[in-house]
């Protein structure tokens, strides 16, 4: 049964390849050698301690890390269907953040009515026409459940919304601009379990338009709602499979010990 | 901690031990905050003196004549009283320097704050701090003896004292005053404003116009009104390049008094204590302090309100 | 799904908005030029104006109606002796208010008062200081045109700027610090004088130098009070010979002070006086920027060392 799920799953195509990629802040070496894969229109979680290095692969995949000097990447991460390695020196970074969008921590709007935080992206890209904007903010809003509660009062500051709203905002910045993968850090870690359990269920509905990586301490949250979970400790990747097979038969001693509460 | 020092520890249990403890503390309680106190009795008295010789000013020189005498000559023997052609060079010589420190100030501040390398920050804001304090008798020499010469080359006709040098001095001096606050506003903007942006691929121009600037208006604002108030009240270096002869106008190529100079003016002179030209300089300080006193509240509560959000 | 032509379109589109951001990092560069040149322009004219004024002579001889004779003594002298006070009276009155804001005062509507009102005096014209120094000590309290009122003017005037980098630097100090004197049973008084006082005075000391460099360089409210700009004597000396041998005559002295000494000479319309006046700017330029450069380096120093 498990090992069928498996096949099944190894036969969608790789949207994103991570290739011995080695991460390094100044001397500090904080990912090792990482591989690893994010399947095309799948949700991918990555678990682990704080500290483990989880966020910091994260925001790899968008080259944030280019916005601070002292920091270095080696190794590779290929992103299809170019095949294009998104690290390479001579790769721009805004080339590779107009393609990958990302969901903060914190809920992060702008100060700007809720329509012109949706129309950001749109706007950065020179997109000016009133008409196309205003499609694009409508189904961004709608594919991020926000429309009905905003439809109103889009022109209103974004800071007037609640703290799960703001973050469906935020989602929906990230989608007006059709991006190839979406970025979650840890997207519920300020709200509360109402508004968590809205963003997990919008998070799942995503799915069918976008590839998505998602960052999360909360294993259970990772258990709702991805396929694939890879397990990290100490900027190393211990473990990755199909969501079922790391929570039900974790192949490592230690992803189990984290998993089951064990861990020290 | 006298105790301390002794081999047997006495513990301050006692009544009359605690109460000198006690007398002592409130002793010095009531030195600092008399200390605190004395900024409001400072302007208290500046008020009131002001506004004491002033009222003995108003009586002989109606508020109407103040504000609408297009004549400023109170050391005439034909004596007009009228604040216009001090509030018109005022005016100029601060429109000019504005012209000036606000563009340059928040270009600066912008990149500094947003696009210079660490090590150029380093160097450049200890050296713009230097600049704001290089004092202003000196800039009024440099306006006077190198920016009028330098001026008269583009412009033969300007006359040795003029508004327009003054007011572009100033306006140098005033940058590193504008800039340091504006960049300071735009540094309060949380970090995670800037990567969202960022993470839709914006440029850093992009992000410094569209979103750090919004972010940060209300202390850039109070940047730019607490640059006009310095503006205003700025003294020596329009006294020294600007002349000192009250005149009506609103062309930068001529000489004109500002309210500041105008005061400098008069002390310079040996006017007797309690005349009316003694009290001139207070009516034109209490006009002065008014007009500062507008742009200073309204820049601090703009100030305020971005430390608020932030 | 992206295709090609789409990644085509995004490079174009990118490629066009970094020409902005290379257009403003040169005009970043270019406006920060403007500020170096026009500080190098000033220096350089008075370098080349003032130096061949710069001599032995020139720090000794008093004024005089011969340019090449004049020199900046009394000027010089005045100056050290304004600042005196003016410290004397600013630093502990600045400390104490700072120390009472920080630490003391409790959250009302008079304490609001009081911080508003600090902030308002930081913005008040030094011109208005002047008159304020002209109304209440020359004529109402009888101090005359003295060093007295004039130091009393500036201490005035940079009372602000001692207490907000009094308030800053106890501020940055942690609340761990606090707790961890009161739990030895020491008084606020206590925790205050042993313990925030000596951590915070690197960053005090910082706020009294610029403080200081500030009032060095004032001119317009010595000239409101009505300083001489021809004294060719020196106020009378702090020390006697018979007892108590100290004196507080230099006080109520006449005085003048080095910006209006070069006040003085940039108003003369002979180039000869123009010469002096650079010559003296030289040496303010040089005091305050020595001044200003220490308090730099000083909180440097603080930043570097200090990791609270």
């Amino acid at each position: 049964m498990q090992n069928n799920t498996e096949q099944s799953e190894n036969a969608t195509a790789y949207k994103s390849e991570v290739r011995n990629l080695n991460f390094y802040y100044g001397e500090f070496n904080a990912l090792k050698n990482i591989d690893m894969v994010l399947h095309d229109k799948k949700i991918t979680a990555l678990i682990g301690p704080s500290g483990c290095g989880k966020s910091t692969f994260l925001r790899c995949f968008n080259r944030m890390h280019d916005l601070y000097s002292g920091n270095r990447y080696e190794g590779e991460i290929i992103l299809h269907p170019d095949d294009v390695n998104i690290l390479a020196a001579n790769v721009d970074p805004i080339e590779v953040r107009m393609r990958i969008s990302m969901v903060f921590q914190k809920p992060n709007p702008f100060p700007k009515s809720i329509y012109e935080n949706v129309a950001y992206g749109l706007r950065v890209r020179g997109i000016r026409q009133r008409a196309i904007l205003d499609e694009k903010v409508e189904s961004a809003l709608r594919n991020s459940a926000l429309w009905d509660e905003v439809k109103d009062r889009l022109h209103d500051l974004a800071f007037n919304l609640s703290g799960g709203q703001q973050q469906r905002l935020c989602i929906a910045r990230a989608l007006a601009t059709d991006p190839e993968i979406l970025l979650f850090d840890e997207p519920t870690s300020a709200l509360d379990p109402i508004a968590t359990a809205s963003i997990e269920e919008l998070i799942t509905d995503l799915k069918s338009k976008v590839t998505i990586l998602i960052v999360t301490h909360n294993m259970q949250q990772a258990a709702r709602v991805s396929d694939y979970t890879a397990y990290m400790y100490l900027g190393e990747l211990i473990e990755f499979n199909v969501t079922d097979t790391i929570f039900i038969k974790p192949k490592n001693k230690q992803t189990e010990d984290y998993i089951t509460g064990r861990f020290g | 901690m006298a105790n301390e020092s002794q081999s047997k520890i006495s513990h301050p249990g006692k009544l009359g031990y605690s109460f000198r403890r006690n007398l002592n503390e409130r002793f010095i309680e009531a030195f600092l905050f008399l200390s605190a106190a004395l900024s409001i009795a400072i302007m208290l008295a500046i008020v009131a003196m002001l506004a004491k010789e002033s009222v003995v000013f108003f009586q002989h020189v109606s508020l109407w004549d103040f504000l609408t005498d297009t004549q400023w000559t109170p050391l005439f023997d034909d004596a007009h009283y009228g604040i216009l052609p001090l509030i018109s060079g005022t005016v100029v010589s601060s429109l000019i320097a504005l012209s000036v420190a606000l563009p340059l100030g928040t270009i600066i501040a912008i990149y500094l704050s947003e696009f210079a390398p660490f090590t150029v920050r380093e160097f450049a804001k200890p050296f713009l701090e230097l600049l704001g304090g290089v004092p202003t008798v000196v800039y009024g020499y440099f306006a006077l003896l190198f920016v009028t010469p330098l001026l008269q080359i583009i412009f033969p006709e300007l006359p040795g004292f003029n508004l327009l040098s003054a007011g572009l001095v100033m306006g140098i001096m005033i940058i590193p005053y504008v800039s340091s606050m504006t960049e300071d506003a735009m540094r309060a903007v949380p970090m995670n404003l800037r990567e969202g942006s960022y993470a839709m691929g914006a440029t850093r121009f992009q992000t410094a116009i569209r979103v750090v600037m919004p972010a940060a208006f209300s202390g850039i604002a109070a940047a730019y009104i607490l640059g006009i108030s310095r503006a205003v009240g700025e003294t020596m270096v329009v006294a020294i390049a600007a002349g000192m002869q009250p005149n009506l106008t609103w062309n930068p190529m001529e000489p004109a008094a500002t309210i500041t100079a105008y005061i400098v003016q008069v002390s310079l002179g040996d006017l007797p204590h309690g005349s009316i030209g003694y009290q001139t300089i207070f009516a034109a300080g209490l006009t002065l302090l008014l007009i500062t006193l507008v742009f200073n509240i309204i820049g601090h509560m703009l100030r305020k309100r971005y430390r608020e959000i932030y | 799904m992206k295709n090609v032509n789409d990644i085509e379109e995004i490079r174009k589109i990118i490629s066009l908005h970094k020409r902005w951001d290379f257009i403003f990092m040169i005009a970043g560069v270019l406006a920060l030029m403007i500020a170096v040149l026009t500080f190098m322009a000033l220096f350089a004219h008075m370098l080349i104006d003032g130096m061949p004024r710069l001599n032995w002579e020139f720090f000794t001889s008093f004024p005089s109606r011969r340019a090449e004779s004049a020199g900046i003594l009394s000027a010089w002298v005045g100056t050290t002796l304004v600042m005196l006070v003016t410290a004397i009276a600013a630093v502990p009155l600045g400390i104490g208010a700072g120390v009472y804001l920080e630490e003391y005062a409790p959250k009302n509507l008079f304490t609001e008062i009081i911080e508003i009102n600090v902030t308002n005096l930081a913005g008040v014209p030094s011109i208005i200081y002047g008159l304020l120094a002209l109304g209440l000590f020359v004529y109402q309290l009888g101090f005359g045109q003295s060093i007295l009122a004039a130091g009393l003017a500036l201490a005035l005037l940079i009372l602000p700027v001692v207490i907000v980098a009094t308030r800053e630097a106890i501020r940055a100090i942690p609340v761990s610090i606090r707790e961890g004197a009161y739990a030895l049973g020491a008084t606020k008084w206590q925790t205050v004088s042993d313990h925030l006082l000596p951590y915070s005075s690197a960053g005090i000391l910082t706020g009294i130098i610029i403080g200081l460099a500030r009032a060095i360089g004032e001119t317009a409210p010595i000239i409101t009070i009505g300083a001489l700009t021809f004294i060719a004597f020196l106020p009378p000396s702090p020390i006697k010979q018979e007892f108590p041998y100290v004196s507080f005559e230099w006080l109520t002295a006449p005085f003048t002070v080095m910006p209006i000494q070069m006040f003085n000479w940039v108003s003369r319309p002979e180039e000869a006086f123009q010469l002096n006046a650079a010559a003296a700017g030289l040496v303010l330029v040089v005091m305050t920027l020595t001044m200003n450069g220490l308090a730099i380096y000083l909180r440097y120093r603080m930043r570097k060392n200090i990791k609270w």
